[in-house]
């Protein structure tokens, strides 16, 4: 309880630090005024239109993607899954950008982007389970990059058809959460606190469910529904997680393995802190991707990949003993 | 009952050399140079300004009856279609090597990361050096899909090298090398990066003599090389201990087989992108016509990529006329559910 209490500290701190800092140099008492006494000056329009809408979505998709990792990995039993490299993120991002192809950008996607996630979700499971030896960890990571392989290639072939999708989503494309305001976080947050409560409700029944299949239903689990009900949390999370900054990798992957470090195997505590982590991971590589080529940022999910995909490999070289 | 020897064995008198090929080997290297030739003509022929078929091969062997066949296929559409040929035959061959070195069907260069590699340095250049001429690119690929090869093999090492771990890691190093592609890809000109992109997902759109001329001495010294090397592919593909037993110098030919698949790989890709999934698709094709020889089977498969890659070219033009798809897109929408085929039945 007292980490909670600590993760929730350090969140908050991440969000004033994210507040605080950016390309302009802005004294904290303006900071304090721009929220509480708001005068429209071009301070305050900097703090209430660009820094609040992105510190929370740092902290929010920080966590519904923390989360969707860690319900990934309980639900697989495989410490290599998470929704980026099953391919998730980009059925959701695929259907975006058929999306954006079609309608044109400014509409509001997240339906899509659950299609997307949905179909991804659905195929990669069902190829990684194909043949005789069933859903092995190996098969369905290989499955999912394969899987990736094909749909960035779909994507790509949309944007070489049409050169104003492509420089609209460029950028969200690469992951960053420089895009949306408040009027186009407010529609999707409802679906990612709907997911992020529907999961905590879910650690007892994951926990079993990470014990084996057998054992799970053995002890009275119905874990068909509990299946059912975690790819839903997953499609969520990921899907309005996507829909808003586009696919930024990595994330779901490593919080769950710093989480588990912390505080062992039980998803009832495995949920919470992920959300935590998650969400205190995405500020600090957000306030990173913003700092340090000030004042040009880089997209947010090219930070994430490039402390992720290290911890990919030396999870590949360590944890797959074959 | 007269029982047919199922091999060929060719032992040269002048030469130092002697081979053995599949008795399959010559009918079907036949087969697929006819239907190579026959898709260079009807690739040529295809698009917006058609050309009949038979003026095509006129105008090729210098006859034209018409002064703008000559511009059209001589100048447009012949070095583009004689890229894909070559692009097709350089992954092939990359992608039945290391296959082979690997000892793992799955392995393919752009599995494994190597293309990934080639691809970062080469969009790097194109989009920080614009101005810089088109044949230091496949040097700069070479040396890009070098380094990341070497990356994968070492990073693999844990006691002994296990494939499944190479596959892991060049998966991760992959992501790694994607984001530094697309970090290039944000920060670029947008025509810049437009030409990037289209590059990246694999396409001979636009490619000229000029392009073509630095990619023919990578192939005409590296696939013969492979060739030659072959034999001590198929004794590595007993084992290491049985390769040496049989008084093979293992490190040494592996290493040459590795500096002939990045070669091979890198040039290609340097040349036109990352067609994804011919150096899976096109050995795996060889296998199943001339059995698993490496002898005949490298000659094979480099047909085989030479005619998707051509196909996929054609297909790409025609589907979404007058918008071209890259014939990257076409072989990846064929190619990744193929894999995914393969580890079906490779479990």
């Amino acid at each position: 309880m007292v980490g909670l209490g600590l993760g929730v500290f350090v969140v908050l701190g991440c969000l004033i630090a994210s507040l605080l800092l950016g390309a302009a140099d802005i004294s904290p008492s303006i900071v304090l005024q721009a929220i509480f006494q708001f005068d429209g000056s071009t301070e305050h329009l900097i703090i209430r239109t660009v820094r609040m809408p992105r510190a929370i979505l740092a902290v929010a998709i920080g966590a519904a993607l923390g989360v969707a990792g860690a319900i990934t990995q309980g639900l697989t039993r495989n410490p290599l899954a998470a929704p980026d490299i099953l391919g998730i993120n980009e059925g959701a991002a695929l259907a975006m950008v058929l999306a954006v192809f079609w309608r044109g950008s400014g509409g509001n996607y997240v339906g899509f982007a659950f299609g997307g996630a949905m179909l991804a979700a659905v195929l990669v499971y069902w190829l990684g389970s194909m043949g005789r030896s069933g859903l092995t960890p190996l098969k369905l990571v290989i499955a999912g990059a394969a899987l990736t392989y094909l749909l960035t290639s779909l994507t790509t072939g949309i944007l070489i058809l049409n050169q104003r999708t492509l420089d609209e989503i460029r950028f969200w494309l690469a992951g960053s959460l420089a895009g949306p305001d408040m009027a186009a976080i407010g529609p999707v947050l409802p679906y990612i606190v709907v997911g992020l409560v529907g999961s905590l409700a879910l650690g007892r029944q994951l926990t079993l469910l990470s014990l084996g299949e057998d054992v799970a239903q053995g002890l009275g689990l119905q874990t068909a529904w509990v299946k059912v009900g975690a790819a839903i949390a997953v499609v969520l999370l990921a899907g309005s997680a996507v829909s808003l900054a586009g696919p930024i990798g990595f994330v779901g992957l490593v919080v769950p393995h710093v989480v588990r470090f912390a505080v062992g195997v039980d998803y009832r505590w495995i949920l919470p802190y992920a959300m935590l982590v998650g969400a205190i991971l995405l500020s600090v590589a957000d306030l990173a991707a913003r700092l340090v080529i000030r004042p040009q940022e880089l997209p947010v999910g090219i930070m994430t990949a490039l402390v992720g995909a290290p911890f990919f490999i030396y999870l590949a070289r360590s944890r797959i003993k074959q | 009952m007269s029982t047919i020897k199922p091999w060929l064995s060719v032992r040269p008198r002048r030469l130092p050399l002697s081979f053995r090929v599949d008795r399959r080997v010559p009918g079907v290297l036949m087969a697929l140079v006819a239907l190579m030739l026959l898709s260079l003509v009807a690739n040529v022929s295809q698009g917006d300004y058609p050309v009949p078929p038979l003026e095509v091969v006129k105008t090729i062997l210098g006859f034209p009856s018409n002064p703008d066949y000559a511009f059209v296929v001589n100048t447009l559409r012949l070095p583009r279609a004689l890229v894909a040929l070559l692009v097709g035959m350089g992954l092939a061959a990359a992608g039945a090597i290391s296959q082979g070195i690997t000892r793992n069907p799955l392995a393919a260069p752009e599995i494994i990361g190597i293309n990934s590699g080639a691809s970062l340095v080469a969009v790097s250049f194109i989009v920080l050096l614009p101005g810089l001429p088109v044949g230091w690119l496949p040097i700069a690929a070479f040396l890009g899909g070098l380094g990341a090869a070497i990356a994968i093999y070492l990073l693999a090492w844990n006691r002994g090298s296990s494939p499944v771990r190479l596959i892991l890691v060049g998966i991760g190093l992959t992501s790694l090398t994607a984001a530094f592609t697309s970090l290039m890809i944000t920060f670029g000109n947008i025509d810049d990066v437009s030409q990037a992109l289209v590059w990246l997902s694999g396409s001979v759109y636009g490619r000229t003599w000029e392009h073509l001329w630095p990619l023919l001495p990578w192939l005409v010294v590296f696939l013969p090389m492979a060739m030659l090397l072959a034999r001590d592919l198929d004794a590595l593909n007993l084992g290491d201990g049985l390769a040496q037993g049989l008084g093979n110098r293992v490190e040494w030919s592996r290493g040459l087989l590795l500096l002939c698949t990045v070669a091979l790989a890198g040039a290609s890709v340097a040349t036109a992108g990352t067609i994804g999934f011919v150096g899976l698709m096109a050995p795996h094709l060889g296998r199943q016509l001339v059995g698993p020889s490496y002898t005949g089977l490298i000659p094979v498969a480099a047909l085989a990529g030479a005619c998707i890659v051509e196909l996929a070219d054609l297909l790409g033009r025609l589907a979404f006329a007058p918008i071209e798809l890259p014939c990257g897109v076409i072989t990846a929408v064929i190619g990744a559910p193929y894999f995914l085929w393969l580890l079906y039945r490779s479990s």
